[in-house]
């Protein structure tokens, strides 16, 4: 089971969480443009990495807030917790380790503690993209 | 001491060194590698061919499932493919000249809800309209079939009847990849194991080769049946595959009597159990909800289908947990295969059958060296090509199956 640290409420079961699968990708800017092959990208298409994965979780018996966390999806270790809108924390490869426990780089906001500067209503530095506060991107 | 060990049995496949050059490589030497091999080999006389494993055979998913085998989908694509399979499955112990414990014992699809039920009559209905043997089971008929089920209504989610397919089963799943393997080794396939394949070769947009930890080897021809590792795989030949690759475990208890005559499966309360021919009782339930490459999953879901299991199965309550693992399984959104043809010319793709393709082996396996031998899919996965994400036409077995094994 994973211990998750929800931004708001601190380490929780991961059985308190609901996924959301990958983190960052944005609704289409201009549904009625798309293309059969962008419509499909969009609906079917997702990244299916194998190491470090953005990605999306809902605190849905907690505090009922989505957030991103950065998690290595081999060695299940959770390398960072960071507000939706926020853009992706970078890691540091571990060079001992090909997919491993790579570390958050020291400048990121993101190390999973419930700090209030990562709570659910601070969204730290926003993404270039449009999304609005909160959505589930 | 080693003079009283008895004789090494024969060696069912030798362990050659990679060509220089092939007609055609497999990477993947699951199931799937193996039976499409074996059927590039027999149907179509390609016999320079290779099968590339990174570990060993049969050690990724195919020696991990719960070697459930059934053909009763509800939508005509998926009842051809895996009706077609089912028959395969009737035939290959002979064919393969092994027996690999194929026991037709029937499956069991237990509903729970009224709209279980009416969903599982209409399954029931398609199932015969495509030539499917399936049959409705009222609780009692259930019951006569399967003693130690609790058909009784103190239960929070009661039994309300069943569908059935007698032909249905199980069978030992790494005995089933030796008697592929020894068959291919015969006809001359060349099976390759701790060999991993880390790029492809491509000559503008078609493939020529393929990079591995023993050099580079040319080829005409590549199949990929990789399972939970497909997207990797794609992604090193340039194209994307709309699939996410999840933990499923699976759990057996200790060796009991015989006391569980057939294969029962609730989507409801989720569980399925069989009990293996040495004894144990058989489990497995739903993925782990993350993406997951690891081969494990988290104690929770272990812990829910045995409550499911206690649930239905008031006799498996002293029962104990032997042994839990996990494998990675290549799940697609509408829970169906792909297979056919790819972005990446004489670049083939056989993936996507997420948790139940161990059922799916033989006609994966013969429909997948057809595609791969001519060049264009065969009528039975023809429906099961990529481009159906695209244009809609999507086989949308879920929940429509039952449960997904
Ligand atoms: C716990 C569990 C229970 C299941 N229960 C059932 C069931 O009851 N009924 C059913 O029908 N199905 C079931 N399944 C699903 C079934 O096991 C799979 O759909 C099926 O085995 C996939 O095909 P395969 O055998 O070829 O896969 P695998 O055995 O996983 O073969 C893929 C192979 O590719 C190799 N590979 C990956 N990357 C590379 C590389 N770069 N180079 C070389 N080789 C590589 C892997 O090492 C692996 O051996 C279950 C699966 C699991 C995990
Ligand atoms: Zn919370």
């Amino acid at each position: 089971m994973l211990l998750i640290s929800c931004p708001n409420c601190g380490a929780r079961d991961e059985t308190e969480f609901h996924y959301g699968g990958q983190a960052h990708v944005p609704y289409p800017e201009n549904p009625d443009e798309l293309t059969d092959r962008e419509w499909a990208e969009f609906l079917f298409y997702r990244d299916n990495t194998r190491g470090s994965f953005a990605e999306r979780w809902l605190h849905s018996t907690g505090c009922r807030q989505w957030f991103n966390m950065l998690r290595d999806t081999v060695t299940y270790d959770i390398q960072a917790v960071y507000p939706m809108g926020a853009p992706q924390p970078t890691v540091d490869p571990d060079p001992d380790d090909e997919y491993g426990t790579a570390s958050v780089a020291a400048d990121s906001t993101t190390t999973g503690s419930s700090g209030p500067s990562i709570s659910g209503t601070d969204l730290g530095p926003v993404d270039a993209s449009t999304a609005p506060k909160g959505a589930t991107k | 001491m080693a003079d009283k060990l008895p004789e090494h049995p024969d060696f069912l496949w030798h362990n050659p060194d990679p060509k220089p050059s092939y007609d055609a490589i497999i990477v993947g030497g699951g199931g799937h590698g193996l039976a499409t091999a074996y059927f590039l080999a027999k149907n179509h006389g390609m016999t320079n061919i290779a099968v590339l494993e990174k570990g060993w055979l049969a050690g990724g998913n195919m020696a991990r499932n719960t070697t459930i085998i059934r053909s009763n989908y509800l939508w005509d694509e998926s009842a051809a493919m895996y009706e077609h399979s089912l028959k395969l499955w009737e035939a290959l112990p002979e064919e393969l000249e092994y027996d690999f414990l194929f026991s037709q014992r029937g499956v069991m699809n237990l509903a729970h809800t009224l709209g279980d039920v009416r969903e599982s009559m209409r399954r029931v209905g398609a199932n015969q309209l495509n030539g499917v043997d399936a049959e409705w089971l009222d609780p009692e008929q259930v019951k006569e079939l399967c003693p130690i089920l609790n058909i009784s209504d103190n239960i929070r989610y009661p039994v309300m009847g069943a569908t059935y397919q007698p032909r249905a089963g199980i069978a030992k799943h790494d005995h089933v990849a030796w008697a592929f393997a020894r068959k291919c080794d015969e006809m001359g396939v060349d099976i390759i194991q701790n060999c991993e394949v880390t790029g492809f070769v491509k000559d503008g947009n078609r493939v020529t080769g393929v990079r591995t930890n023993r050099g580079t080897i040319n080829t005409e021809k590549v199949g990929l049946c990789a399972a939970g590792h497909s997207s990797v795989l794609a992604e090193m030949a340039g194209f994307r595959l709309p699939i996410q690759s999840h933990p499923l475990q699976a759990l057996v208890s200790e060796l009991h009597e015989p006391v569980h005559p057939t294969v029962v499966m609730s989507n409801h309360v989720h569980v399925y159990v069989s009990q293996a021919h040495k004894g144990e009782l058989v489990m497995g339930a739903g993925v782990d909800a993350y993406n997951g490459y690891g081969q494990r999953g988290s104690f929770h879901v272990i812990e829910h289908q045995m409550a499911a299991a206690v649930e239905l199965f008031p006799i498996f309550a002293r029962a104990h947990v032997l042994r839990t693992w996990g494998g990675v399984v290549d799940t697609t959104l509408d829970a169906s295969p792909i297979v056919g043809t790819t972005p990446v010319e004489n670049m083939f793709v056989n993936c996507g059958w997420g948790t139940g393709g161990f059922k799916g082996t033989p006609s994966a396996g013969y429909t997948f060296a057809h595609t791969i031998a001519t060049g264009t899919p065969h009528e039975l996965n023809a429906p099961f090509a990529l481009e159906r994400f695209e244009t809609g036409a999507l086989i949308d077995e879920h929940g429509a199956a039952a449960v997904a094994h």
